[in-house]
């Protein structure tokens, strides 16, 4: 018996070795993938309206001895801590939400790759939105204390704005931290406004009553430790109270996180 | 080339995917097919990475998955067709891939082409695509870094009629230009008149493979004659194993140009003369169906009691 089996003829498969994916490509790819959806979009917009409306209030309602660069610089700080870490939680959680995931880790089948490159690109946007922001308030002051007729005053000097930016960065850097803990949009959304919302009012309360409490607050609550970089150079101890909070709060999290993110099934 | 080797991935004690050994080779279509939840997908998923093997491995082109030092441009994948980012639009998504390649853009556009999306389709959002049109963004998604191998799941989901038969040219055209490729589906129908070589599987192991010409005569042969009487003793005098048919035919476990010999020694004229068809590997398959199945498929009386009976036992 015969078998009818019509065997094409062998192909012999192409030898063509390709280069590796370079780590700055995939960074821009990230980055790109960050504000080439609809949400992301106006994630991005709601960074210069936001510094925009932020500034025109100021002009608008306070007084004229309180129109100086702080002032311009502390309002347009607030919408910038939470618009950052939306950003950097969705560059994240969306590759699990939406499910696209199963196309980026295919393509780039190195998870630890993928996160490092999205960390990369969230902090790159924090510290370019960051100088933006202050860049409208800088204008801001000069237009609003013109119109005023009030002396433009420069009272925040540039390390001090560094303070402020490093802080929005560690800000964003624990939305990215609850992304990749919890792989979830909606979950790490909530979760960042308990972080920063209702932890520090709980921390604060309990402050007040319980004096152990407020003795070791400074090393144990990071909104705390974070707050100090606002108000000018913080000391050693403050230092080094900001090191140990952020290991507790957000090194040593981010770490477990990575660990659950390495070995999880992308479905 | 797609090479896999007892492939093994367990959830606790359920084992979805069970000592799973194939090989796709060049130049040929191979079809993975299998009910739902018998293990196709887990098994593509292990195959990329995006799920670890509990034990076994999987290489493409003799190499680990994650050691291609840019795996689009040499395999490529559609694992699910709706798995994107909604609010991106068709020609976004495939930019995001040819940047990642580092292939140049004008792939984008000719790829667009290629899967029939127009000018005005690549601009709208995902969320806004039919399941047919996501498929074919997908396809472009697999097909633009000129990979050698294609991996796929179940890509004619959500096609009409027109797209099934497109993909069907799309994937021959591939494989005769020597690539390999790998479809899974649960349809027995699509993937026989695609696949050069089958892959069958049932909870999570492989009850079949072979090429589709092989797994087709093992099926046997259907015979017709007016004289099948004759025809059935001459059968049983060359000592081939026949059983009868419906209306006069005879199922016969022998390949048609025995069958024809045979008619034509004991002088018996033939009505109809074929393959069987694929019958006994559609029988198969709907065995393996019918445990996972919740519409009963023909139950015939005997079965329908026993499960009764097994129902009320349990």
């Amino acid at each position: 018996m015969s078998a009818v089996t019509v065997d094409r003829p062998a192909v012999p498969a192409r030898s063509t070795t390709h280069a590796p994916i370079p780590m700055g490509r995939i960074i821009g790819v990230e980055l790109r993938k960050m504000f080439d959806t609809r949400s992301g979009f106006w994630m991005l917009a709601s960074i210069g309206i936001a510094s925009l409306l932020a500034t025109a209030a100021v002009i608008a309602f306070a007084p004229d001895r309180e129109q100086t660069y702080a002032t311009f610089a502390t309002a347009i700080g607030f919408p910038m801590a939470v618009i950052l870490p939306m950003i950097a939680v969705l560059s994240v959680t969306s590759e699990w939400s939406q499910r696209s995931g199963l196309t980026t880790f295919t393509l780039v089948p190195h998870r630890g790759r993928i996160v490092l490159a999205k960390g990369i690109g969230a902090v790159a946007v924090g510290v370019v939105s960051m100088l933006l922001a202050m860049g409208i308030g800088a204008i801001g002051n000069i237009v609003g204390t013109a119109i005023s007729g009030v002396d433009t005053v420069w009272n925040t000097s540039v390390p001090d704005l560094g303070y402020i930016v490093l802080a929005n960065v560690l800000g964003l850097l624990v939305g990215f931290m609850l992304g990749v803990l919890l792989r979830s949009s909606a979950g790490a959304i909530v979760a960042y406004f308990v972080f920063s919302f209702v932890l520090p009012t709980i921390s604060g309360l309990l402050a007040t009553g319980q004096q152990w409490y407020a003795d070791l607050r400074p090393w144990v609550d990071f909104n705390y430790a974070q707050s100090t970089l606002f108000n000018g150079p913080p000391t050693g101890e403050q230092w080094a109270n900001l090191g140990v909070a952020s290991a507790i709060w957000l090194v040593a999290p981010l770490l477990v996180g990575l660990w659950l993110l390495m070995r999880s099934e992308v479905k | 080339m797609i090479t896999l080797d007892a492939l093994t991935r367990k959830y606790g004690s359920f084992t979805a995917v069970d000592g799973v050994t194939f090989t796709a080779r060049p130049g040929r279509v191979t079809g993975f097919l299998g009910p739902n939840g018998a293990g196709k997908s887990t098994t593509l998923r292990v195959l990329v990475g995006l799920t670890a093997p509990t034990s076994g491995s999987a290489t493409v082109l003799g190499r680990r998955y994650a050691e291609l030092p840019n795996p689009g441009r040499e395999v490529g994948v559609l694992l699910d067709a709706s798995a994107q980012h909604a609010g991106r639009t068709g020609r976004e998504i495939l930019t995001v891939a040819q940047r990642t390649m580092g292939l140049p853009s004008s792939r984008v556009e000719e790829m667009l082409h290629r899967v029939g999306l127009t000018d005005a389709e690549a601009g709208r959002r995902v969320r806004n695509y039919s399941l047919g049109m996501r498929q074919r963004l997908g396809i472009a998604t697999a097909l633009i870094g000129d990979p050698q191998v294609l991996a796929l799941d179940e890509p004619a989901n959500g096609l009409d009629p027109a797209g099934i038969r497109w993909m069907r040219d799309l994937l021959r055209d591939f494989a005769d230009a020597g690539g390999t490729v790998l479809l899974s589906s649960h349809l027995l129908h699509e993937i026989e008149v695609i696949a050069d070589d089958l892959v069958v599987i049932g909870h999570g192991r492989i009850v079949a493979q072979g090429t589709k010409s092989d797994l087709l005569q093992a099926a046997g042969t259907l015979v017709r004659s007016a004289a099948h009487h004759e025809l059935a003793r001459a059968l049983g005098g060359a000592g081939i194993a026949w059983s009868p048919g419906s209306a006069g035919a005879l199922h016969v476990e022998a390949a048609p140009t025995v069958v024809g010999e045979v008619a034509l020694a004991a002088g018996v004229a033939l009505s109809e003369l074929r393959h069987a068809d694929g019958a006994g590997l559609e029988e198969m398959f709907l065995e393996l169906t019918a445990e996972t199945q919740r519409d009963e498929t023909q139950p015939d009386e005997t079965q329908s009691d026993e499960s009764r009976r097994e129902g009320a036992a349990a």
